[in-house]
């Protein structure tokens, strides 16, 4: 196995998924059959590639930076009518601080 | 109404209107019609906008009333894919977590084909958030192959394939990430373009993986398909990865003339494919070759890496850009919660379908310490990503490949066999981004 049961409930902390027990052992079966498909990867020698993080189009440096001008932006109240609780223009959430 | 919807183009719309045999109006009032009566058979559409429909037709009457040019999509009908946000028309990405999400802008692309003078018919049904290639991962039901109904029609822009294909809509939107506007238009019989990284702005496109998000058009034949990517290319001041590079004239490309083009076929695509499929391109590849077209086999010697760097890289960028549906901002929320962290984790278990789970959890792994040099950046290290060779012969060869590996399945249920179709779409989409 390339994945331990404990492995998944770590990741799925790390993730913010409250997994149910019945997932974990789905979870670890299915991640450890992909993981090991990607091993594959492990037949390279990449020691001397310098890693590549975006593909871009040939362009200046500051070719994407726009003027600094006043731009109308969304209207406060239209963004928050998606808010599953919002008040006086807040996102509402449970308490963070307890008393 | 003259005609079915099916057995219009662009040009016959375009025409239609200005011989007036009939209004943009009542092209889209029998658009809606026959959208709502076949939609059962596929559904392919999620949401009808109507308002929305019929005010983009009346402004294409008023036009051409007043003797101004309506735009080059004049009154056609178009379906957009339901990860593309448009105002005021929900947008649910086929997730649950979204079933209410009414986004406040457009996308680009979206204000682009409207400004054209497209009319938006509604919203097609796709895998969740993009994820999937059979359409059975949305959690508004899966859609059907209008051309064989106990079919997939391929995914994730499974919608707007079928609507092509069905007749209710001329013109649709789609995403591609890994082969999810290829894919879906070769298993309805329709044509689908993945244009170039940057070609098309993705402003306003949902993100999965925002390094290979790509938007493109579905269309019955390939002239249409070209005259929707006409007008949504080009740069966009919202998305600085759209590219400054000039918009070429597709139209006048359509000579129908390949004399002297140079067609690579590379082997490593055709290992192993199914011999149907690859009876088919070969035979298509024949006929190039008779219409003066210059075939090669070349080698592409990493595309058995590709697959393994794109589930890296994909799962790796899908991890973050899926954090933001935390229960704070976009309308589900878990009911049970008591404290914040517990309605994150609640929010996102209950909202996010399985296939989504797996690639959170997949991704997150690869980016976790301990595991992210062994993965996440030797997958950006691999070959398929950072081969520069293949540039050369990029800019002056045309690349023939198998669409897909295996005809339209019945079903695709197990992870492993939503995992390795994406085996033969998956290259192309990296060595596309190097162009």
């Amino acid at each position: 196995m390339k994945i331990t049961e404990q492995e998944v409930r770590r990741v799925a902390e790390l993730a913010n998924l409250a997994l149910r027990d019945d997932e974990i052992g789905r979870m670890a079966h299915d991640l450890d059959e992909i993981l090991t498909h990607i091993d594959k990867l492990n037949e390279l020698d990449v020691s001397s590639v310098e890693p590549m993080a975006q593909v871009l189009y040939d362009a200046g440096e500051t070719a994407t930076l726009r003027e600094d001008r006043e731009q109308p932006t969304l209207d406060n109240a239209v963004v928050m009518a998606n808010a599953p609780l919002a008040g006086h223009g807040f996102f509402k959430v449970p308490k963070v601080i307890e008393r | 109404m003259n005609g079915a919807l099916k057995e219009h183009t662009i040009d016959s719309i375009r025409s239609g209107l200005l011989q007036h045999k009939f209004s943009a109006e009542e092209l889209a009032r029998h658009a809606l019609a026959h959208g709502a009566e076949e939609n059962p058979k596929t559904n392919a559409y999620l949401t009808f906008s109507a308002e929305r429909a019929l005010g983009g037709a009346r402004a294409v009457d008023a036009k051409i009333a007043r003797g101004e040019d309506p735009g080059p999509l004049a009154g056609v009908p178009v379906a957009v894919k339901d990860v593309i946000v448009t105002r005021g028309v929900r947008t649910t990405c086929g997730s649950r977590l979204l079933a209410n999400y009414i986004p406040p802008y457009d996308a680009t692309s979206v204000v682009r084909l409207e400004q054209a003078g497209g009319v938006i018919l509604g919203k097609t049904n796709c895998d969740e958030f993009a994820m999937g290639s059979s359409n059975e991962n949305s959690a508004f039901g899966p859609v059907r192959n209008p051309v064989a109904p106990d079919r997939v029609p391929g995914g994730s822009s499974g919608g707007s394939a079928a609507a092509v294909a069905q007749g209710t809509a001329v013109l649709a939107l789609g995403s591609d990430t890994g082969g999810s506007i290829r894919q879906p238009a070769s298993f309805c019989g329709v044509t689908g373009v993945t244009p170039t990284y940057g070609r098309v702005s993705r402003y306003g496109l949902t993100a999965f993986a925002s390094s290979l998000d790509h938007i493109g058009p579905l269309a019955r034949t390939v002239r249409d398909a070209a005259r929707l990517l006409q007008v949504i290319a080009g740069r966009d001041e919202m998305d600085s990865t759209s590219a400054f590079a000039p918009v070429p004239d597709y139209i006048a490309a359509l000579d129908g003339n390949v004399r002297g083009m140079k067609l690579g076929l590379p082997r490593e695509y055709f290992e192993g494919s199914e011999s149907e499929t690859r009876t088919l391109i070969l035979d298509a590849v024949e006929v190039l070759k008779k219409l003066g077209c210059e075939v090669r086999e070349i080698r592409l010697p990493h595309t058995p890496y590709a697959v393994a760097c794109y589930y890296i890289i994909a799962t790796a960028e899908a991890s973050s850009n899926l954090a933001r549906y935390d229960g704070v901002r976009y309308t589900t929320r878990a009911a049970s919660a008591a404290t914040l962290s517990d309605m994150y984790r609640l929010t996102r278990n209950e909202g996010f379908g399985a296939e989504c789970k797996r690639r959170i959890m997949l991704g997150t792994y690869v980016l976790s310490a301990g595991y992210y040099d062994a993965y996440y950046l030797k997958a950006r290290s691999s070959p398929a990503i950072t081969l520069r060779p293949s540039r050369r012969w990029m800019q002056s060869w045309v690349r023939s490949r198998p669409f897909r590996r295996s005809s339209s399945a019945k079903r695709w249920t197990t992870p492993s066999r939503c995992t390795c179709p994406t085996f033969l779409r998956s290259p192309a989409t990296w060595l596309a981004s190097h162009v």
